[in-house]
């Protein structure tokens, strides 16, 4: 095993700040585009439905 | 043979890909997580510690894999929308805008990494030095396709000059992957290589692999969920879309 101890994990030898610095932003970094992504998704439905729907009501 | 090609032409239209996509996604959203834990317990719990730079040489298992999604995505992306240029298919074009900025993202991840690796390593956070510079360029080329296919109206235009711009661009690729080579750079040389075994414990390139193929199938998947929303956003006014389960209220 290389870690002793959760803390020692932790420190990444004297390196935590880099270590973690890297994956915990690139973990941040994939989860806002999720959001994002989610966010880009509803907005085009509920844009789009609010289209269709104005259509319906006045028929040109 | 005939058969085969109808087949696949059938997926070029954004109305038969729309479901296509849908029903893809979920599983290449599996794959990266599947990938992505398996690479994490690699990376942290498997990959023994370096004999120079002990624990910090861990960001490897992130600085790497994203520097190579972020080349391999221009490359993808150019691709695409240079189909999409010579063919004048609409697919092409909105795949090309759809990978933008998930490539942007890792562009952007390699160089803080990167920085982050640097500085306990180099003494310095950035330096001019021609790898480094190349990413650099290369983030900026992710962000003038987006800004330029943005600033543009008409969207079949906006295609048209992106692809352009995602062309010339494409020779940053190979000055990037070369770059260690042809100047004598800070950076160092690559580690695993085609042409000759790497240069690292075992372990270590099975947890780099492993974060890579995580990145690429999350990339796929982003890829496929925007570009559903690009063609939302775009056919907003083809029957197909009016006719979608998502537009019943």
């Amino acid at each position: 095993m290389i870690w002793g101890s959760p803390a020692e994990f932790l420190e990444m030898g004297g390196y935590a700040f880099y270590v973690w610095g890297s994956f915990g932003v690139t973990a941040a970094a994939l989860v806002i585009e999720t959001i994002l992504l989610r966010k880009r998704r509803t907005d085009a439905i509920v844009e789009l439905r609010r289209e269709i729907a104005a259509r319906s009501k006045s028929p040109t | 043979m005939s058969n085969r090609l109808i087949n696949w032409f059938r997926f070029s239209s954004p109305q038969a890909f729309y479901p296509l996509a849908g029903k893809m996604t979920p599983w290449f959203v599996a794959l990266a997580v599947l990938f992505g834990v398996t690479g994490l317990w690699v990376s942290f719990f498997v990959a023994p510690v370096d004999a120079q730079q002990g624990q910090g040489y861990r960001i490897i298992f992130v600085h790497v894999p994203a520097s190579w999604m972020s080349m391999f995505l221009y490359v993808v992306m150019a691709a695409w929308a240079g189909f999409g240029l010579a063919f004048n298919t609409r697919l092409s074009s909105m795949m090309a805008s759809a990978i933008a900025p998930t490539g942007a993202m890792f562009a952007f991840l390699s160089l803080w990494s990167g920085a982050l690796w640097g500085k306990p390593m180099w003494g310095t956070w950035w330096v001019w030095d021609a790898r480094l510079t190349s990413e650099l360029i290369l983030l900026f080329l992710y962000l003038g396709f987006i800004a330029l296919q943005a600033a543009i109206d008409d969207p079949r235009r906006a295609d048209k000059a992106g692809a352009i711009l995602a062309l010339v661009g494409v020779i940053n690729v190979p000055i990037i992957y070369f770059s260690v080579k042809w100047w004598n750079t800070l950076h160092q040389g690559a580690s695993v290589s085609l042409t000759r075994s790497p240069s690292m414990a075992q372990t270590m390139l099975w947890g780099m692999l492993l974060m890579a193929l995580a990145f690429w199938m999350y990339s796929i998947a982003a890829a496929l969920v925007r570009v559903r929303a690009i063609m939302l956003e775009r056919e907003r006014h083809a029957g197909w879309v009016e006719d979608l389960p998502e537009m019943r209220a």
